[in-house]
C-alpha cells in the first residue's frame, strides 16, 4: 500500500481527535461523579478528595438491585417469547412459503417504518382499559408486538436463503412440518437467532418511551426508564446524578466490551436487513 | 443461487397428491405465523388504526369524544408551535443524519486507508461505544457537558473563546444544534462502522490500482468509495433519518423541548399534548403526520439506493 507519510499522520491525528470527542464525555462524568455531593465542579477537574462513596450513595438512592431485577425480568419476558414466535413466523413465510406469504411479509415490513411515538397513545388507553397499565407487562406485551416487524423480517431473511434440498431430504424421510422446523431448521438458524436475541436485549434494556408513558413506578421499569426518573429527582445534584448514570451504564458497557464483535455485527446486519 | 425457485420437476411428478399437502402446509404455516401476527396486530396495527381514529376527534381521554373531522390537522398547520415541531424535525435530520453519514464516510475511508491495523480496530470500538448506551444516558451526559460550568465551555475558555460560552441547551438559537451534536456523538460510530464494512467488500485491487496511479485520498474517495457504497449510504441515511424524525429520548432528557419550543420535535409534542395537556385528538393528528412524514422521506432514499445498487 502506497500512502504518503504526511497523509498517514494527518489521518491518524484525525482519528485520535474523533476518539477523544467520543471518550471525553465519559471521562467528564466520571470525574464529576467523584466530587462532593451537591457541589457544581468544572467539566474536567480531578477532585481534591475523590468521593468514591458517591457510587455507594447512588447505588442505594437509585435502589440498583431492584432496578437490575426489574430490567432483567422485562428482558427475560420479552426476548425468549419474541424469538420463538418470530422464528416460527419467519420459517413459515420464508421457507414453507405459505399462501399469502407475500402479503404477510409486506404487512410486517410496513411496520418497520412506524415510529414508537406514533402509536403510543392508543397503547396507553388500551392498557388502562384491560388493567395492565403500571405493571411490567405494560412494557413487555407491546414490546413483543413492536419487535415483530423487525424480528420476522430478520428470521425470514435467514430461512428464505436455506437450500430447499435440506427440507426435501427431510420430507422424503417422512419428517412432519414440525419436525422440519424444530429438529432441522432451528438448530441451523442458531446464529441469526443469537444475533436477534442480543439486539432485542439491548433495545429492551434501553427502552425509554414505553417505560415513561406506561409505568409510573421506576422500580417496575427498564433501566433507561429508571434512569429518566433518577434524573428527574436528582437533576440538581450533579455529582450524584453522574454517579448514578455511570452505575446504570456499567452493565451495558461491560457486556459490550465482552461481546463487542457479536454486538457490532448484529447491529450492522440488523440495519442492512431492515 | 437458485434456492429461491421451487424445483419444477419433482413438483410435477407429485402432482396427484400435491393439493392436499399444499393445503395442509398452508394451514400449518398460518398456525406458525399466528402468534407473531396476533401480537403485531394487537399492539401495532390496532393502535395504528386507533391513532388515525382519535385524530378525527376532540377528546380529553375521559369524557366522551366529539367528532371534529379534519379540524385537528388544520390546527397543527395553523399553530406555529405545532407545525414548528415538523420544521425542527427536519433540522434535526441535518444533525442526526447528514453530518454523521458524511463524516462517517470520511472517517471510514481514513481508517480504510491509513489505519488498517490495530489503531483502526480500536477506533471502531471506541466510536461505536455511544451506540450501545441508552439514549437517556447520552442525554444526561451531554446535558452536563453543555451546561454553563460544563466541559464544552471549559474547553472554549481554554482556547480563548470565553466570549461565546453559554448554557447551550438553554439558548434559543443554540439549543437545537446542541441537541444535534448529541445525535452526532451517538450515530457517528454506527455510520462509520457500517460504511467501513461496505468498504472492505469493495475489490481491493480497485484501491491498489488507484494508489499505484498516485490517487490522492480525496480522488479515491470521490471516484471509488462514494459510488460503490451507495447501498450502505442508503441504509445509514434510512436509519439516521428515522432516528431524527422520531427523536424522543435524547430531546426529552436534555431539553424537554425547551427553551420555549426551540427543540420541540413531534415525539415530544405528542407526549406533552396527549399526556400532560390531555388533547388526545390533536396529539393523534400530529402522530399520524409524523408517521406519514417518515414514510414519505424513507421511500425515495430506499428507491435511490436500491436503484443504483444494480
Amino acid at each position: 500500500m502506497r500512502v504518503a507519510r504526511g497523509e498517514l499522520w494527518v489521518g491518524r491525528a484525525f482519528l485520535l481527535v474523533l476518539m477523544t470527542f467520543t471518550i471525553l464525555p465519559f471521562i467528564s462524568i466520571f470525574m464529576t461523579a467523584l466530587h462532593p455531593s451537591g457541589t457544581v465542579p468544572g467539566g474536567l477537574e480531578w477532585p481534591a478528595v475523590p468521593q468514591w462513596g458517591n457510587f455507594v450513595d447512588a447505588f442505594k438512592v437509585a435502589d440498583m438491585p431492584t432496578l437490575l431485577a426489574s430490567s432483567t425480568f422485562i428482558v427475560l419476558a420479552v426476548v425468549p417469547v419474541s424469538l420463538i414466535i418470530s422464528t416460527m413466523a419467519g420459517f413459515a413465510i420464508g421457507l414453507l412459503r405459505i399462501h399469502g406469504a407475500r402479503i404477510l411479509l409486506f404487512l410486517f415490513v410496513f411496520g418497520l417504518t412506524l415510529p414508537f411515538p406514533g402509536i403510543i397513545i392508543p397503547i396507553y388507553f388500551l392498557e388502562r382499559a384491560v388493567g395492565i397499565y403500571n405493571t411490567r407487562f405494560a412494557i413487555v406485551l407491546p414490546l413483543i408486538g413492536l419487535y415483530m416487524p423487525f424480528a420476522v423480517f430478520w428470521m425470514r431473511a435467514h430461512f428464505v436463503n436455506m437450500p430447499t434440498e435440506i427440507s426435501e431430504a427431510a420430507r422424503v424421510d417422512g419428517a412432519s412440518s414440525w419436525d422440519l422446523f424444530w429438529r432441522i431448521h432451528v438448530p441451523l438458524a442458531r446464529a441469526p437467532i443469537a444475533s436477534l436475541g442480543i439486539l432485542m436485549s439491548i433495545w429492551t434494556w434501553n427502552q425509554f418511551l414505553l417505560a415513561l408513558v406506561l409505568v409510573e413506578n421506576p422500580s417496575q421499569r427498564t433501566m433507561a426508564g429508571a434512569l429518566g426518573a433518577f434524573q428527574g429527582h436528582y437533576a440538581t445534584d450533579i455529582p450524584l446524578l453522574c454517579a448514578g448514570t455511570i452505575l446504570i451504564l456499567v452493565p451495558t458497557l461491560v457486556l459490550f466490551i465482552l461481546f463487542q464483535r457479536q454486538i457490532i455485527t448484529a447491529l450492522l446486519q440488523g440495519s442492512v436487513k431492515g | 443461487m437458485t434456492s429461491d425457485n421451487h424445483p419444477v420437476a419433482p413438483a410435477l411428478s407429485r402432482r396427484t397428491f400435491l393439493p392436499r399437502i399444499v393445503r395442509r402446509e398452508t394451514i400449518l404455516g398460518w398456525l406458525f405465523v399466528l402468534p407473531a401476527l396476533a401480537m403485531y396486530a394487537l399492539f401495532v396495527l390496532t393502535p395504528l388504526v386507533l391513532t388515525i381514529k382519535y385524530s378525527f376527534y376532540k377528546w380529553n381521554g375521559v369524557t366522551p369524544a366529539i367528532w371534529v373531522g379534519l379540524k385537528n390537522y388544520l390546527t397543527i398547520f395553523q399553530v406555529p408551535d405545532l407545525i414548528g415541531t415538523i420544521y425542527n424535525a427536519f433540522w434535526l435530520v441535518v444533525w442526526f443524519s447528514f453530518i454523521p453519514v458524511g463524516l462517517g464516510l470520511v472517517v471510514a475511508s481514513v481508517i480504510h486507508r491509513v489505519a488498517t491495523g490495530r489503531l483502526g480496530a480500536i477506533a471502531r470500538t471506541v466510536l461505536f461505544l455511544p451506540q450501545v448506551i441508552p439514549l437517556v444516558a447520552a442525554g444526561i451526559i451531554w446535558g452536563w457537558l453543555l451546561a454553563l460550568p460544563g466541559l464544552i465551555n471549559q474547553i472554549l475558555k481554554a482556547v480563548g473563546l470565553g466570549a461565546i460560552t453559554r448554557a447551550w441547551l438553554g439558548d434559543f438559537h443554540w439549543a437545537l444544534p446542541a441537541v444535534g451534536v448529541i445525535g452526532i456523538w451517538v450515530l457517528l460510530g454506527f455510520c462509520t462502522v457500517l460504511l467501513l464494512t461496505g468498504m472492505t467488500k469493495v475489490d481491493p485491487s480497485l484501491y491498489e490500482s488507484a494508489r499505484i496511479d498516485g490517487a490522492s485520498w480525496f480522488k479515491e474517495f470521490l471516484a471509488i468509495t462514494v459510488p460503490l457504497l451507495r447501498n450502505e449510504i442508503g441504509v445509514c441515511l434510512t436509519v439516521t433519518v428515522i432516528a431524527a424524525l422520531a427523536a424522543f429520548d435524547i430531546v426529552y432528557v436534555a431539553t424537554a423541548g425547551g427553551p420555549g419550543n426551540a427543540t420541540a420535535v413531534p415525539g415530544i409534542q405528542i407526549y406533552v399534548l396527549a399526556f400532560a395537556q390531555r388533547s388526545v385528538g390533536l396529539a393523534s393528528a400530529l402522530a399520524v403526520m409524523l408517521m406519514i412524514l417518515v414514510v414519505v422521506v424513507i421511500i425515495p432514499i430506499q428507491w435511490l439506493s436500491r436503484e443504483s445498487a444494480q
